[in-house]
This record gives C-alpha cells, sequence and structure tokens, in this order.
C-alpha cells in the first residue's frame, strides 16, 4: 500500500500522538510512554494489530502516549493510517 | 548584646562539634522554596565533612543538588518523610548504598522523642530570630524577607537535637515574641541572606482543582461525610493536600452553613481554605503543624485561635495526648488503595519515588473515619489495584475509599456501611473496583524491580513496614 506521512493524536494528558511515515521494512514502532514498563509490551501489539487489520504491512510509527487507552489509541492509531493511505476505512 | 550567639555559619559548624558519620535535621516548610539544606550542604562539603546522616522531614525538587554530595560521600545515609524531583529519581535508580528510611510526620517526631532517631546538629531555617535564637516562622519587623508560618516540624529538632543552629533572614531585637524555637534549645545564630523562597510553600502537592472528576470525587467524599454519623456540632476534621481532599472543604462549608453545624478544629497541614472556614466561624481553632500556603502562613501570626504543633503534638502515635487522637474525620489522597484497603502515597506506577508519607500514617491510624479520595484511573494508571506498589498506610486504619465509579467501605466498619447505604449512596465492592479498573487498562506487566533495596518504609510505632526496592 502507498503511503504518505500522516499524523494523529495530540500530546495532551489521556491521549497518543501517532505518525506514520513509509518504510519498506516491515512495520516498525518506536513507542514513548510514561507507562512502558507495565503496558508498552500491549500498546505496540494493539498498534501492530490495528495497523494489519487495515492492510499495513509496511510503516515506521512514532507513537508518543500520554497515558492512552486502548479504545483512543485504536482510533488515533487508525485516523493516522485513513491519513497515511488515503484509505477511508469508515466509507470504503 | 551580653552571650550574643551570632556567629558565621562555619563558626556555629565548628561549635557544633559536629563530626564525620554524625547526623543532622532539617525542616522544610518553605518545601519548593528552601534554601537552607542546600546552603548547609555545600558548607558541610567545603568543609570536608564525610559520611553524614541526612534527617529532613522531608526533601523535594529543590534539594536535586545532594546528588553531588551523595556521590562525594559528603551524605551517605538519609532519613525523611517525602522524596521528590531529581534526587528521588536517581535514588530509586540505585545511587546510594544505604538505604532511606522513610517515617510519617508522627513516626519522625516519635522517633527524635524516643532517641531511635538521634540528631547530632539541627539547622533550623526561622524567618525571625533574635541574637539568643528565640525564633519564629514569621517576622513581625519591617525587615522580614520571608515567612513559612507554622515550624512544627523543626520543634522536636529543637528540643532533642544536641546542638541546634538557628539560621535565619531576619534578626530581630531582643526578645522575639511570640517565638516557636526557644533561645533556651539554641546554641548558634546565623543570618543569611534568604533562608527561603516564601512564594513556593504552596508549589508541589498543593493544587486547587477544576478537574470536574476531582469535583464529583470531591462531592462524594463530603456526602460520605455527612452521612458518616459523624458529622455533628463540635467535630474535628484534617483534610491532605490532593485537589479532591482540598475540594471536599468546598462541598462541606455548604452543608454546613445550611445545618449550623460547626468544627471544633481543623488539623494538619492548614491551607487557605481552612483559614477562610475559620473566619467565618465556622471551624473553631486551626491547630497547624505547617502552613501550606501565605495566607495559612499569615493567620497563623495574626489569629491567636490559629495555633502551631510540633510534630510531635500533631501526630505522635506514643504521645496519647498528640492531637490526632482527638481527631473525628480525614480526608487522605492516595496513588494506589488495594482491595486489602492498604494506601501507596510514596511510590509511583513507574516504581520511581515521588511522594511523601506526610501525616498518612498518623491520621488514618487514629481518626474515628479515614476516608481515601483517589480516582479510579490517572491517565492509564490504576490507582485501585489488587495489590500497592509499597504499603504505607496499612488497611487496617483505611476506612472508606470514594472513586468517581464508587465509594467502598472496609468490611471492618459495617456501621459506616450501613449508614451510607441508608444516604442512599451506592457502595461497591472494593474488588469490583479494581476489576473495573484492569478492565478498562490491561492486566499491567510487573515492574522491573532490582534485589537492591533503596528505601525502608517505617511504621509509626517504629517497626519496618516495607521495602522499596531499586528500579530500572
Amino acid at each position: 500500500m502507498e503511503l504518505k506521512n500522516a499524523v494523529a493524536g495530540t500530546l495532551e494528558s489521556g491521549d497518543i500522538m501517532v505518525r506514520i511515515e513509509p518504510s519498506d521494512g516491515g512495520l516498525q514502532i518506536g513507542l514513548e510512554s510514561p507507562v512502558k514498563a507495565k503496558f508498552g509490551r500491549q500498546i505496540e501489539s494493539l498498534i501492530r494489530e490495528t495497523l494489519g487489520s487495515l492492510g499495513i504491512e509496511n510503516a515506521k510509527v512514532e507513537a508518543i502516549d500520554k497515558g492512552a487507552l486502548d479504545c483512543t489509541i485504536r482510533a488515533r492509531v487508525t485516523a493516522a493510517a485513513v491519513r497515511a493511505s488515503g484509505k477511508d476505512v469508515w466509507k470504503d | 548584646m551580653r552571650n550574643s550567639k551570632i556567629s558565621t555559619l562555619e563558626e556555629a559548624i565548628l561549635r557544633s562539634g559536629l563530626k564525620d558519620g554524625m547526623t543532622v535535621s532539617f525542616h522544610h516548610h518553605f518545601r519548593g522554596g528552601d534554601k537552607v539544606v542546600c546552603m548547609v550542604m555545600d558548607k558541610l562539603a567545603e568543609m570536608g565533612f564525610k559520611n553524614l546522616h541526612l534527617a529532613a522531614s522531608s526533601l523535594s525538587d529543590v534539594h536535586a543538588p545532594l546528588i553531588e554530595h551523595i556521590k562525594n560521600g559528603v551524605i551517605t545515609r538519609i532519613s525523611t518523610s517525602g522524596l521528590r524531583g531529581r534526587l528521588a529519581e536517581e535514588i530509586s535508580r540505585g545511587l546510594m548504598d544505604e538505604p532511606v528510611i522513610f517515617r510519617s510526620h508522627g513516626g519522625r517526631g516519635s522517633a527524635i522523642a524516643s532517641g531511635e532517631l538521634h540528631i547530632d546538629v539541627a539547622f533550623l531555617g526561622a524567618s525571625s530570630s533574635d541574637e539568643l535564637g528565640n525564633a519564629c516562622g514569621y517576622s513581625r519587623s519591617e525587615n522580614a524577607k520571608s515567612i513559612c508560618g507554622s515550624l512544627g516540624y523543626a520543634l522536636p529538632d529543637a528540643r532533642y537535637a544536641d546542638h541546634v543552629v538557628v539560621i535565619t533572614d531576619d534578626l530581630v531585637e531582643y526578645p522575639n515574641m511570640p517565638k516557636s524555637i526557644s533561645a533556651c534549645d539554641v546554641e548558634s545564630v546565623v543570618v543569611v541572606d534568604s533562608v527561603g523562597d516564601s512564594s513556593k510553600i504552596s508549589a508541589g502537592a498543593i493544587r486547587d482543582s477544576k478537574n470536574p472528576r476531582d469535583i464529583l470525587i470531591a462531592k462524594q467524599a463530603a456526602k460520605v461525610v455527612i452521612n458518616s454519623g459523624l458529622f455533628e456540632d463540635g467535630f474535628s476534621i484534617q483534610t491532605g493536600t490532593g485537589g479532591a481532599s482540598l475540594a471536599v472543604v468546598k462541598y462541606l462549608r455548604e452543608s454546613m452553613l445550611e445545618k449550623g453545624i460547626k468544627a471544633s478544629f481543623a488539623l494538619g497541614g492548614i491551607t487557605a481554605h481552612m483559614v477562610k472556614l475559620h473566619e467565618e466561624g465556622l471551624i473553631g481553632r486551626l491547630v497547624d503543624v505547617q502552613s501550606f500556603d501565605k495566607v495559612a502562613a499569615e493567620s497563623i501570626k495574626n489569629d491567636p485561635f490559629h495555633q502551631e504543633v510540633s510534630s510531635i503534638e500533631y501526630a505522635s502515635g506514643m504521645h496519647k495526648g498528640s492531637a490526632v487522637h482527638a481527631l473525628d474525620i480525614v480526608i487522605l489522597s492516595a496513588l494506589e488503595v488495594d482491595t486489602d484497603f492498604n494506601v501507596n502515597v510514596l511510590v509511583g506506577s513507574d516504581g520511581v519515588i515521588r511522594g511523601a508519607i506526610g501525616g498518612h500514617q498518623d491520621t488514618a491510624a487514629d481518626s474515628r473515619l479515614s476516608i481515601i479520595v483517589c480516582p479510579l484511573l490517572r491517565g492509564r494508571i490504576p490507582c485501585v489495584v489488587p495489590r500497592v506498589t509499597t504499603l504505607i498506610t496499612p488497611g487496617s486504619s483505611v476506612d472508606v475509599v470514594v472513586t468517581e465509579y464508587g465509594i467502598a467501605v472496609n468490611p471492618a466498619r459495617p456501621e459506616i456501611k450501613e449508614r451510607l447505604e441508608a444516604a442512599g449512596l451506592k457502595i461497591v465492592d472494593i474488588q469490583a473496583l479494581a476489576a473495573k479498573a484492569e478492565s478498562m487498562t490491561g492486566t499491567p506487566d510487573p515492574l522491573p524491580f532490582r534485589d537492591k533495596v533503596v528505601g525502608i518504609m517505617m511504621n509509626r510505632d517504629g517497626r519496618k513496614l516495607d521495602e522499596i526496592h531499586a528500579i530500572g
């Protein structure tokens, strides 16, 4: 899938900012989070799973988390993916 | 003046007989604005002292420069009630060989009185002093440079330390009256440009919350107080410094006015909120171990019914006359509460020390009703958990936990549960709160603690309660 640079989310408490860039080397996920020790593994796997379900297999993802819950993470990753791919998952 | 005790800091240190390995003590009434701890430790380092035990009533971000003194072997042991900022972070990661000893304010007072915590030299900052050492947390002179109000945490040090050095930024004419620290306990008086920045007293833990969740929790906590069976004319109350616990006072005030109920006293750290109720005639006396803002500090100076107490008189468990024994209701915050009602107020969810015990242990144990106000989650951090990271206040002294998802009552207090239910409040099981939190955050992975012990948590009776391990 053809991707362009895209971003979704904010740096407000309880939110997560997700930046997607094109890449050919699979999914490379960088995560910064105040709860990384306790939930980093779960957040990374949720990002991977969300992108996978949207058919994105090659991308560089930078996520700056501010304590977001799963529902927020899924929404921000989806929005960033839609902007990066131009494929509107809610419409198409 | 004859017998003047005025000296330079260096002379005072030499005169004190301080030797390597001894214990020096400090109070934290200037909180984030404190200048005394770093000033004295810098001087002690410069004079070549090593292996000192720093016994402070609390330490905060302003004390980050102590990291160098620890690295250089000037400080090798620390006792405190709180630890925040970069110093706390470094210690959590294993900076020191000896673990930090944590005590509650009442526990520190008891330990000093019993000799368990022996102080060789106390360095006590004061906003005014005369040449003989009658010292105070405010000044009535025109040259007043600072104000911190109560010197409650300094008083056990002044009374029991072998040698006392008062450090002041306003030398006033003898006799400095009224005084907090008596000249009879003081050996030297050192005059400096500034002992602390009074504008930073309320920095740190204290926030005035506009957060709707805090307000919801505060309203629920006020309903718990009102329907607890203890809300009657002459009741007494203390609140902690968290946003929600401060906000409770606002909602209680409305009910006090409506029902014509007045409190006999408010205890502990006193804030502008409490001063307002006192001035309106709703609280008879303010019993102040620590003035939490400038309004409180000014009030203790000007109002005879707003009185200073030492940390021993405030919260000692071994002194049956301490004020906590007369306290009806206390409202406290928490970083974490577990399903056995144990509370952690010291170690963050990342395993890093970032808090202070204060009077948490003392007031929860001796009050008739202790209420913990705590959100279910902070961001993705669950605050009602199966087991607290570090045990600070045992669940046996915690009665009610108020969250935005419901109120839990300790099964040991069935009469409280009954009264709250009769008033139409929804009581939930603490296990259900923990399960709700986990359903929203997921099950956390264990923190990467190491074997090394960086902190020892004491109970107020002098027994060891828990250990804090190095993180990362």
